[in-house]
């Protein structure tokens, strides 16, 4: 009887519009039963032209297109944009910018982690904690909305500096912010780390080896929850993070449940690195006197400037020749590398791990497409 | 072997009159008894559906306080008629039919697994003299109805001809397939200590206060009812078994297809089934409709089946998901094994007279 029965792989297309993928990204899954037997990704459903669209704008103009490169950080996208011009420019930011930079990255980044906590707790099947982490992200969308009036795109770093100053009461109410946060942090990994269903379905799962990670250039949390110790605010500083003290976090496993808790302790590390920050903040110019928004125009030259954004490394290759408008903008996403890596380890499982997996490597298309 | 219907005192006078009334037209015995069942279904069938609308409604409110939110807030004093506004919408919603589908299988498929949900309720003791027949093979039969469940599902993912639903089906088969082997030993541990299948029997025999109910009576009436509530959980298809729906893998499952009332059958279905193995608990291991006889033995019935009905829904806004493979492992290697060893040591007891 047995030998009768004939089996066939086939193929499933999960998205564009499936649950699971977190925005357009269609993965072509050849399937044998439940098992994945080969991953395909198909990229470009969120295409929207940002490098070319940036050759035709002024540098001020790039900014608010930017924010739309990867709309999770807006913030990081304004800063590495700002921070690649100001290098070819070669100008100095005032203390006080600096500082609101750093408070603003870093309180981005806590917002990107708290919204991966709580769409990866969906991804696995908890409801739950998808809201607990928007509550908590939403004090901290409050406190861009009160800097600069935008909950997502924030056009707020400037090149030279930042566009307004944080009104009077930010300070007080960012510390209530990062003090909630902090407390929070210990109901979620609560909630799901010793429920022996959520341990049973990440640890071990998916395992990406640290040295196919670096072939295919996977940075940021991913990369370090491999086991790699590489994170470009220590490898390479910018902007002024050689002045706070806080410390890289690393996970050895490289499974779900380490890119998970990695980027819990990454909060935990910019809540000191925040502290730290609303404790230093000088008062003085938030934007260097000599640029204005309208007649910015750099020398001719080439500049890159890369940091490191929630979803591994963030780069930005800036080629001017002397006009108004930038000749050439080049972007660079973790996520393109995170979707790229996938298909080479993420097959030869079930279903189910592939959506905990791609949940956890944290890809958002808008990143991959540009 | 259909037993008369024994009924609520201030019903079965209404009864006692439609019967009179049907007799004194010259119907013969047959036709009397057929319309007089029928009446009772339709009455059942009512008083489910309503309870299944706020089922929907309760499970709503729950989950938006674990979450902190407040859910339904506008139809009514919290929300309360939200869900009947909900219904509406669905019966006035297209009803798209894929031009690929099977179509005998495809429209029966919610037609089997809504009448299947309604089905356990014959025998259902909601108090002292409600129920509609007290079958001697009661037990027997809800655990015989309530796995019509299966092949509705299967044939919702066969019609659709739909990878995903398909997929879901299949999943569900294998799953309600696994749970029911062990929910049926758990249930067996209480029989033995019965001695009976019917469920007025199962009842009568737990009679009196807290002691006398089995989960606290007998030393393996614990374990029989948290194997049976995992069973059970599985058996709805609720998190954290809902792999057949799963909607992060599968969309939703095998009603990926169905939109409008057919849609609206699957879902209300699933709070029925939710309900029916709720009731089931308490008719095994919390004495049914027992309790302090000042309150009617119905609104006893009723509040134990809503507590197990919360417990089941505090899981779902909980818990995550097991994966396929982790969910049969847990059916065939924890469950089997524990709920086996628990009946075989009941019988034991049982068998030399050691029991409470």
């Amino acid at each position: 009887m047995m030998a009768e029965l004939r089996t066939e792989e086939f193929i499933v297309n999960m998205g564009p519009h499936h649950p699971a993928t977190h925005g357009v990204c269609r993965l072509m899954l050849t399937m044998n039963g439940e098992k994945i037997v080969k991953i395909e990704p198909v990229i470009g459903y969120l295409h929207r032209a940002i490098e070319k669209i940036c050759e035709n704008r002024t540098y001020a103009q790039c900014i608010p297109i930017l924010d739309r490169f990867e709309y999770v950080t807006s913030m990081s996208c304004n800063y590495v944009f700002s921070l690649a011009a100001e290098r070819l420019a070669e100008i100095e930011v005032p203390e006080r910018a600096e500082y609101l930079r750093v408070i603003m990255l870093e309180l981005n980044r806590i917002a990107s982690h708290l919204l991966f906590y709580g769409v990866t707790a969906m991804d696995i099947g908890a409801y739950t904690p998808f809201l607990y982490g928007l509550r908590e992200r939403e004090l901290i969308i409050d406190l861009f909305e009160m800097t600069c009036g935008q909950r997502l795109t924030y056009n707020y770093i400037r090149v030279g500096g930042v566009s307004k100053d944080i009104p009077k009461q930010f300070v007080p109410q960012c510390r209530k912010a990062i003090k909630i946060i902090g407390e929070k942090l210990t109901d979620y990994t609560g909630l799901l780390n010793e429920n022996p269903i959520w341990l049973e379905r990440t640890k071990g799962i998916a395992v990406l080896p640290a040295d196919l990670a670096i072939a295919y250039g996977v940075s940021g949390p991913v990369l370090r929850a491999s086991g790699v110790q590489y994170d470009i605010r220590r490898n390479d500083p910018y902007c002024i993070y050689d002045r706070f003290d806080f410390e890289i976090p690393v996970r050895p496993n490289g499974d779900c449940f380490d890119r998970y808790m990695l980027r819990i302790d990454e909060i935990r590390q910019s809540i000191r690195i925040l502290s730290q920050a609303l404790d230093g903040l000088p008062e003085g110019e938030i934007r260097h006197k000599k640029v204005k928004d309208a007649t910015f125009k750099p020398p001719a030259g080439e500049a890159y400037a890369r940091i490191e954004n929630s979803r591994g490394e963030m780069g930005i290759y800036l080629v001017s020749d002397g006009s108004k408008k930038p000749l050439r903008v080049k972007t660079r996403g973790g996520s393109y590398n995170q979707l790229q890596v996938l298909p080479q380890y993420g097959t030869d499982m079930l279903i189910a791990d592939l959506v905990a997996n791609f949940a956890t490597l944290d890809v958002i298309m808008p990143e991959v497409d540009r | 072997m259909i037993g008369k219907p024994v009924l609520l005192a201030e019903l079965h006078g209404l009864f006692q009159w439609l019967h009179e009334k049907l007799q004194a037209t010259g119907l013969s015995q047959t036709w009397v008894d057929i319309i007089t069942y029928a009446t009772l279904g339709v009455i059942i069938f009512g008083v489910l559906s309503l309870i299944a609308l706020y089922l929907i409604w309760w499970e709503r409110k729950i989950s938006a306080h674990v979450q902190q939110r407040f859910g339904p807030m506008r139809h009514g004093w919290h929300g309360w008629y939200q869900t009947v506004m909900d219904a509406l919408k669905l019966l006035q919603k297209e009803d798209i039919r894929i031009v690929t589908r099977d179509k005998v299988v495809f429209f029966w498929a919610p037609v089997i697994c809504f009448v299947a949900a309604f089905l356990a309720y014959v025998v259902m003791p909601f108090g002292d003299r409600l129920i509609v027949a007290d079958l001697n093979i009661g037990i027997l039969y809800i655990m015989a109805v309530t796995t019509f469940t299966i092949i509705s599902l299967l044939m919702a993912g066969w019609g659709s001809n739909n990878k995903y639903a398909l997929l879901g089906g299949m999943r569900s088969a294998a799953q309600v397939v696994s749970y029911e082997v062990p929910m049926v030993a758990s249930i067996l541990t209480i029989i033995i200590f019965v001695g009976s299948l019917s469920m007025m029997d199962i009842v009568k025999a737990q009679s009196g206060l807290i002691f006398n109910w089995y989960v606290f009576r007998i030393p393996f009436g614990p374990i029989a009812f948290l194997t049976y509530i995992v069973a059970a959980t599985a058996e709805c298809n609720r998190t954290p078994f809902d792999i057949p729906e799963a909607e992060q893998e599968l969309v939703s499952g095998y009603n990926v297809e169905y939109s409008g009332m057919k849609f609206a059958m699957f879902f209300l279905a699933e709070f029925v089934n939710m309900f029916t193995v709720s009731a089931i608990a308490v008719t095994l291991f919390f004495g049914g409709w027992n309790g302090w006889d000042f309150i009617p033995s119905w609104i006893w019935f009723l509040g134990k089946t809503l507590i197990i009905v919360l417990l089941l829904m505090l899981f779902r806004w909980t818990y995550p998901r097991l994966r396929v493979d982790q969910l049969m492992e847990f059916a065939w290697k924890f469950l089997v094994p524990v709920t086996f060893a628990n009946l075989i040591v009941a019988g034991i007891f049982k068998y030399f007279g050691w029991y409470w």
